[in-house]
């Protein structure tokens, strides 16, 4: 007799016609250990794990020399980022590298606009964008809550994008439930809510919500427990996901008995007999 | 001999020199990408980009990343 699949395998997550098992990408940075990274992403089983790039020679470069190798061990998707950059050239030359080195079309793009907020630059992110996707990238973008925004980085041919629930690294959960839901009413492609996660059931809320994946790094790697949390956030992503294909029911104003009353003992029975 | 910036930091090299000859000068540890004054350029060109003098050559590698 055959085992019934895993609904996760029944219902993956497609990105620009490619199938992913899994509805959680995995930051790579900011853990303990490159082994503490490793059996993270075994427990978590991501559907990619992002990456950068810095100048060879300097001090980051130097810290992970041994990060490509891992990369190579791991063996899971790759989703370069291009964290840092300012301008959209910047951007556009980062992704090009990234092409080269990772040899992939996958690029996080990320065009900060401010250093304290990390905000990406909305002005400029849509004709980034559009500028990568001519260029044969699998562009996903990085970007606020913004409806008008989002609308546009689907019109120049975004296949998903990428919110923010928070500014990166704050952990604090989706800031904008409104903004966030009226996105999914209203964008019929994929959305992955990226950064700003700071616990699983942050993860579960955005997925029971109907969003299709979430990216994120800090709240795993940071915990006292990554590999744990890794797991954690895993489950969570999948149990959001199933709650919502579930269809929840609608919240009520007031108390509705959950066990039936009719042949309650004692019911209607005279108050007066009952001492 | 001219002078180009490598990752923000200044080198002398011969006049003419290819990408190439800066990669084996400074002995690149693969993997690696250039951009030269913020242009990618391709593996494939790197015994063909002729740098000029005061060029901006960037050299990356890969590191973790969010």
């Amino acid at each position: 007799m055959t085992a019934p699949l895993p609904a996760k395998i029944d219902d993956p997550l497609i990105l620009y016609g490619e199938s992913f098992a899994s509805r959680l990408l995995l930051g790579t940075s900011r853990y303990p250990s490159p082994q503490v990274l490793e059996t993270a992403v075994q427990r978590a089983r991501p559907a990619m794990i992002t990456a950068s790039l810095r100048r060879q020679g300097s001090a980051a470069s130097e810290a992970h020399s041994g990060f490509w190798e891992l990369l190579k061990k791991m063996a899971v998707p790759v989703l370069p980022n291009t964290a840092g950059c300012h301008r959209p050239q910047e951007v556009i030359t980062t992704a090009q590298m990234a092409r080269e080195v990772f040899e992939t079309n996958w690029i996080k793009l990320e065009l900060i606009g401010d250093d304290y907020t990390l905000q990406p630059d909305t002005l400029r992110l849509v004709e980034t964008a559009e500028h990568l996707i001519k260029d044969g990238f699998k562009v996903l973008p990085y970007c606020t809550e913004d409806l008008i925004l989002c609308q546009r980085l689907v019109d120049v041919g975004c296949q998903a994008v990428m919110p923010w629930a928070a500014p990166i690294g704050t952990g604090q959960g989706p800031l904008n439930p409104y903004a966030l839901k009226l996105l999914r009413e209203r964008l019929s492609v994929p959305l992955l809510v990226d950064a700003g996660l700071g616990l699983p059931s942050h993860a579960c809320t955005v997925m029971e919500w109907g969003f299709d994946g979430v990216l994120l790094n800090t709240a795993v790697a940071l915990a006292h427990d990554p590999v744990s949390m890794a797991h954690a956030f895993a489950q969570a992503v999948d149990a959001g996901r199933q709650a919502y294909l579930s269809g929840a029911m609608q919240a009520q104003d007031s108390a509705q008995a959950s066990t039936p009353l009719v042949g309650t003992p004692f019911w209607h029975q005279d108050p007066g007999t009952n001492p | 001999m001219m002078r180009v910036l490598v990752n923000q930091n200044p080198h002398e090299l011969a006049p003419s020199s290819k990408v190439s000859d800066l990669l084996t000068l400074l002995d690149a540890k693969p993997p690696y990408a250039v951009a030269v004054n913020l242009q990618f350029i391709p593996k494939s060109q790197h015994t063909l980009h002729v740098l000029q003098e005061n060029d901006a050559v960037e050299i990356i590698s890969p590191v973790t990343g969010g």
